[in-house]
């Protein structure tokens, strides 16, 4: 057989199909689904019985609540806060534990080396820097973790996931995008490189880039206790969990109408557009297997953190303290890079120290508090911290903040950028690095502009 | 389940396309159904992965593999994202529908949910004009009894002509059988006959005049009758895949760049 | 666009609408999509060929998409493609 043979062969069959069907005068499509669908019709009628109506129509009843005129945005609303709420009360209790628990770990460390009679920089390196970082991430990460999973997942499996999509479609419609972004929102909430991912459920190539863009500010699992934290001392002796979950629940509603907002700037300029066809199937609600979800999100979850924070804190920590401990002219690399931030990080309202945290944060968001803590501790005094209240006196006693200091941040937080490795998967799935290198720079410069606008208003007002 | 390591950081872009990780598997099959009726549940039972789960439509969206033994043989289990026809609209969609057309598994299993047959039926007809080697996974039964639905499982299997087995995947109730019936597929020793769809005459003629042609001109690597229906339909992807798999074959048999395209 | 009106007295009326105007509770059959392409395909797929049978359920609290029963589903068109399904409604 000749070379090309076969590819002729093909295109002659091509040209006889086309005879056959001469300009899709079968309308063969439509036929062939209609022919597919009565016989689906034929053989359910066969062999599916009813035995009359089930006592209850639950999908009903919840739907009727969930996404009826009135109570369907106040339920979201509520369920989103109650989530919080049970987050934010509930991790406090085992954080302290695990804080003192672990603080207590690194003072046995620190003992059995100088019984080792080990060298100063090893304590320090390895205690003050690594094993320290680590017992930040895990006392700080892993409750809020450990709580907020179930509870999402709950909602996952319940099947409330696509009824959010149905009250907001509206929404994303005016922004010129699609419906299921909040389902990939959703997503985001758990992991931004999920949520990236998860961006493959919209067909139209302009909507999904739309919804990879601006993923990131949907606060993943690694930037919520860094807000947690920061709603905590902001409300800290004037309210209790109650108000931080407030302050968490109001930065989350800032967060969506962010994604609204510049995905509509998106879809009138950058990836101008009209909306595509949506979609969406609302499938029934299912008891969901409580005591299954909590064990194995729990389970999971909690191996996932440690690892996680092995493979980047423990680095990360060595790095700072190795930043902080080696001196040019009598000052830290550490602090001289923090001075040389510092006018830039004035100017949004936080300082250099924080400005470096997010930056060095890159590679994962959980990282950028621990590294924060670690970088004041190592130009103060202080060397113990296991509560908030010791970060309260961290933070405003011996590093001059306010609560503008903390609301920046965590706008900052909120809107920077996305983690290394949800560039990359942005990368991985665009295939682009111009539309990578947006995907970071455009939050970095709505977080510039949000940072600067609010602190530059409060000062002017002379609020703070 | 949701959001755990494998659909996180950068666990959530493992995805392997082409290569395969089990290359010593004795047989490879492929879990096809709408979006939202147990594939990944089925897949994580057979398998003991934690593949995402989670009560919308959409959330797998990659193609994962995993693996299970049975009677000393080893299966390749692919789990794949959810459908609702062949006729691939969305990304996830064609994920689904090339596995399916051109992964040639050994045996393919539709999972259905029970309390929405008719829709489920689609695929299934669909599917069933790829593949004979299928076995329809009536998955959801606890919730269909719930809603007072039921199912006349032989019925069924005799409507379709393949086999049929009725699941509750997330308690893990009917996997022995269905672990059973599939390798019975798998290795041959359960014969079907699928009753595919019969379209409108003039259809039919025209499948009937194409199908002897590409029989002759690829062999028995596609199924002829769907290939006739797809070139009738001009489905560019199928073409391009058909026009692919020529080239390579053409290449081989020149010896000139077999190398390079194979 | 065309609305025909079956004027035969001792049937109900049998009008052509748009399946966005099909009242919440009512039910109808499907008279033809004029969508095109991929839309088309969509709404094909999920079952809409002509004499479905298809139920409005409910709208969103944002007024826009609803949610219709087909075959058993619960199938959310926003208004966009809802305008572009037609349906046999037999009216009150
Ligand atoms: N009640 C019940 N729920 C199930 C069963 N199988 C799966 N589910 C649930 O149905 C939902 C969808 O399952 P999933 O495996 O993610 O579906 P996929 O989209 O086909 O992969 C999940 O919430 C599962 O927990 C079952 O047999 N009974
Ligand atoms: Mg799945």
């Amino acid at each position: 057989m000749s070379r090309g043979s076969l590819s002729t062969g093909l295109n002659e069959l091509l040209k006889e199909a086309n005879q056959l069907n001469p300009g899709g005068s079968l309308r063969l499509n439509d036929s062939m689904v209609s022919t597919i669908y009565s016989r689906a019709e034929e053989i359910a009628g066969r062999v599916v019985t009813r035995e009359g109506k089930p006592n209850i129509d639950w999908d009903k009843k919840l739907d009727d609540i969930l996404t009826s005129r009135f109570f369907g945005f106040p339920s979201m609303l509520l369920l989103l806060a109650v989530i919080f709420w049970i987050t934010v009360a509930g991790a406090n209790v085992p954080s302290k534990i695990l804080a003192t628990g672990l603080f207590w770990g690194q003072e046995r460390l620190t003992e059995l080396l100088y019984w080792l009679h080990a060298p100063a920089w090893v304590n320090g390196f390895f205690v003050e820097g690594i094993y320290r970082c680590l017992a930040w991430v895990v006392s700080v990460m892993l409750p809020p973790m450990a709580i907020f999973f179930p509870c999402f997942t709950l909602l996952e499996d319940m099947g409330y996931l696509p009824r959010i999509a149905f009250n907001l479609d509206n929404l994303f419609k005016k922004a010129g995008t699609h419906g299921k972004q909040s389902l990939t929102m959703s997503m985001g909430f758990g992991c931004n490189a999920a949520g990236v991912i998860a961006c493959r459920i919209i067909e139209s190539p302009r909507e999904r880039l739309i919804a990879m863009l601006t993923n990131n500010f949907v606060p993943c699992n690694g930037r919520f206790p860094t807000l947690i934290a920061l709603a905590g001392l902001l409300v800290m002796g004037v309210a209790t969990s109650f108000g931080a979950t407030i302050i968490v629940v109001g930065i989350v509603l800032f967060g969506i109408v962010t994604t609204l907002a510049v995905s509509w700037v998106l879809s009138k300029t950058l990836l101008k557009g009209v909306p595509s066809s949506f979609t969406l199937e609302l499938p029934p609600y299912r008891k969901p297997q409580i005591g299954r979800i909590i064990t194995r999100s729990i389970f999971d979850r909690t191996l996932f953190v440690l690892r996680r924070a092995v493979c980047v804190a423990a680095p990360a920590g060595a790095v700072i303290w190795l930043l902080a401990n080696i001196n040019i002219g009598g000052v830290s690399i550490l602090a001289h890079a923090a001075n040389w931030l510092d006018p830039f990080g004035q100017m949004l309202g936080m300082d250099g120290y924080i400005i470096m945290a997010f930056l060095l944060g890159l590679p994962a968001n959980e990282i950028v508090m621990p590294i924060l803590i670690m970088s004041y501790m190592a130009t103060g005094s202080m060397i113990e911290l296991d509560s908030l209240e010791a970060l309260h006196r961290l933070f405003v006693g011996e590093h001059g903040w306010t609560w503008l200091t903390a609301v920046c941040m965590m706008l900052f937080s909120l809107l920077h950028y996305p983690c290394g490795t949800t560039l990359w998967t942005i990368f991985k799935e665009s295939c682009s690095f111009k539309w990578t290198a947006l995907a970071a720079l455009i939050p970095l410069g709505v977080a510039i502009t949000v940072c600067f606008v609010v602190a530059q208003t409060v000062r002017l007002l002379g609020w703070a | 389940m949701g959001l755990i390591n494998q659909s996180c950081g950068i666990g959530a872009i493992k995805e392997n396309f082409g290569k395969s990780q089990f290359s010593n598997a004795d047989h490879v099959i492929a879990l096809a159904g709408n979006p939202n009726t147990g594939k990944s549940t089925v897949f994580n039972a057979l398998t003991g992965l934690n593949q995402h789960t989670g009560n919308w439509p959409g959330k797998t969206v990659l193609r994962a593999e995993g693996r299970y033994i049975h009677q000393g043989l080893i299966f390749k289990l692919i789990d794949l994202p959810g459908a609702y026809s062949l006729m691939a609209n969305s990304m996830e969609e064609q994920v689904a529908r090339d596995y399916l057309c051109f992964g040639r598994p050994d045996a393919t299993v539709v999972v259905l949910d029970a309390t929405c047959m008719e829709r489920n039926l689609n695929l299934v007809l669909q599917v069933l004009e790829i593949t004979s080697r299928v076995v329809i996974c009536v998955n959801l039964v606890d919730e269909a009894e719930r809603k007072k639905i039921q199912i006349d499982y032989h019925a069924l299997a005799a409507e379709l002509g393949v086999p049929v087995v009725p699941t509750a995947a997330r308690d893990g109730v009917g996997l022995d059988k269905l672990v059973e019936t599939v390798s019975g597929i798998a290795t041959g020793r359960i014969e079907t006959k699928p009753n595919v769809v019969r379209y409108k005459e003039e259809i039919e003629v025209a499948v009937r005049k194409l199908e002897p042609k590409i029989k002759k001109l690829i062999g028995e690597a596609f199924n002829a009758r769907w290939v006739a229906l797809r070139l009738l339909d001009k489905d560019q992807t199928v073409i391009a895949a058909v026009e692919q798999w020529l080239t390579r074959k053409d290449g081989v048999l020149t010896g000139m760049e077999g190398v390079v395209l194979a | 666009m065309c609305v025909m009106e079956n004027s035969q007295d001792d049937y109900p009326a049998n009008k052509i609408i748009r399946l966005w105007d099909l009242p919440l509770g009512k039910s109808a059959t499907v008279n033809s999509i004029q969508a095109e392409g991929i839309t088309r395909r969509r709404m094909l797929d999920l079952g809409m060929v002509p004499g479905t049978i298809v139920e409005a359920i409910r709208v969103s609290p944002a007024g826009d998409p609803k949610a219709y029963r087909v075959r058993g589903a619960v199938i959310a068109f926003r208004k966009e493609e809802a305008h572009k399904i037609l349906i046999n409604f037999k009216g009150e």
